[in-house]
């Protein structure tokens, strides 16, 4: 998650609230779930793809 | 999709007469000619017009296009040699980062989803006032101005704290921004007005800051008049476009009665009703961006300085992003309409919005199970194409009391 770029649109938190939120003070989003749980990958591929800033980076490295 | 050199010299000025919701059939068919054809500004200036859903998202998030309001020339109105002034401190839809940024992120944190949600039963509540008060005055009823307009009207100036009683001819002169249809003169005049008002506004909220948006952001380091120029624009924003997407949806949602049972029929659908309604309708329908440098945009190149018309109607009717997009279709599955926009300027008070619409539409629906159009449906007086956000004028309804 780059804060730098994110835009605070909520778009994200609206798609798959389970692993993002926003931070009250500023707005900007943050990811709750750095791993997020199998049942929300399509969803969190979704936050990606919606995020007006292109400020969320999916890694699909598995490393557990 | 043949030809790439497509051109188009006017852009339409009316829609399909019987097809109130679609982009004119001229921009329809622009987009078959292929996703970006070349348009001649009045004037003779070339420029671009970009239909296709794929080519509006990438210049939108395409830091090389900017919209910054000294830079933009008019679609439709030749201006000649006159040099546009840059936006107006605070005025940051028509800026571009850095200075946009300085005014977007002290309100970021004010238009969250979850601060958005919280407001849910404020919602509830001015909408069932509304709704009383229609049902006690009977029917016939204009919707637009016994629900449309006043719902979003009493939340916005609520969040920015402008006074109740100041609301009405406060709203009055936003419209008249927005609505396509005032003289020059009035224009000018509706603009001081609002000026006044808000400088008077901004002054107050120094003095006595109360519990609201405004009253927060004294505590910065804005000045007065960036203050004013971000009052403005939260106001237009919050006034003009809800209030359209609310009678405009309902004036759809009348015209697809199988549309309208099914959001009747369930209410866990509202939520993909009011994303549909947004792509189906997208009342803020054209945005402009300026090259400043060099793009290849769809095989083609943008030379640096080139206008650009951004048509989000006719992209959220994309066939190729959207299946059988002049559909309303309550539970279609393809999100990611541009209804909001994309790119850094996307709709701050989106969320605000969406809070709007899913309790409202549901509620009016349920609340006159026989609601329909009072006169034809060919005689709803809509806004002209020029106009800066699309609607209905009036939307004269009756039900069975």
């Amino acid at each position: 998650m780059d804060a730098e770029r994110c835009v605070g649109s909520g778009m994200c938190v609206l798609t798959v609230g389970e692993v993002f939120d926003q931070r009250q003070g500023d707005g900007k989003a943050i990811v709750l779930r750095p791993e997020p749980p199998v049942e929300t990958r399509d969803a969190v591929r979704e936050a990606v793809d919606l995020c007006p800033a292109a400020a969320i980076f999916l890694s699909t490295d598995r490393r557990h | 999709m043949g030809d790439p050199l497509h051109t188009v010299t006017t852009l339409p000025t009316a829609r399909q007469p019987g097809c109130p919701f679609d982009p004119p059939a001229e921009l329809i068919d622009t987009r078959r000619h292929g996703p970006i054809s070349r348009y001649t500004f009045p004037g003779g200036k070339p420029g671009w017009l970009i239909t296709g859903y794929d080519l509006v998202r990438s210049v939108l998030a395409d830091s090389r296009f900017s919209s910054r309001k000294e830079l933009m020339l008019h679609p439709t109105i030749d201006y000649g040699d006159i040099e546009v002034p840059p936006a107006p401190p605070g005025e940051f839809l028509h800026m571009d980062d850095p200075q946009h940024r300085r005014y977007r992120k002290p309100l970021m944190g004010k238009f969250t989803v979850r601060r958005m949600r919280l407001l849910t039963e404020r919602v509830e509540q001015i909408t069932a006032d509304h709704l009383d008060a229609m049902e006690q005055a009977g029917p016939p009823t204009d919707l637009v101005t016994a629900f449309a307009k006043p719902i979003p009207a009493i939340m916005i100036c609520e969040l920015l704290g402008v006074p109740y009683q100041d609301r009405g001819s406060f709203q009055e002169q936003v419209g008249s921004f927005m609505n396509g249809e005032t003289s020059d003169e009035d224009l000018i005049a509706a603009y001081t007005a609002t000026q006044e008002y808000l400088a008077e506004l901004v002054a107050a909220k120094r003095a006595n800051p109360t519990d609201d948006v405004l009253s927060d952001l004294t505590d910065s380091d804005l000045t007065d008049e960036e203050l004013k120029g971000i009052s403005l624009l939260l106001l237009a924003a919050g006034l003009d476009t809800t209030a359209n997407m609310l009678a405009l949806g309902t004036f759809a949602l009348l015209q697809n009665p199988e549309q309208l049972a099914a959001l009747r029929a369930d209410p866990a659908l509202a939520d993909r009703a009011v994303e549909e309604l947004l792509r189906y309708l997208s009342v803020a329908k054209t945005f402009m961006r300026t090259a400043l440098e060099d793009v290849e945009l769809g095989g083609q190149t943008v030379k640096a300085g080139s206008p650009v018309i951004l048509s989000y109607n006719t992209a959220n009717r994309d066939p190729e992003r959207f299946a059988d997009p002049h559909a309303l279709d309550l539970h279609r599955q393809d999100g990611g309409h541009l209804a909001f926009g994309h790119g850094i300027h996307q709709c701050l008070g989106q969320q605000l919005a969406r809070v709007e619409m899913r309790v409202a539409f549901p509620a009016l629906v349920n609340r006159f199970p026989t609601l329909r159009l009072a006169v034809p449906a060919g005689e709803v007086a809509l806004r002209p194409e020029i106009a800066d956000i699309y609607g209905v004028k009036s939307l004269p309804v009756t039900w069975d009391a």
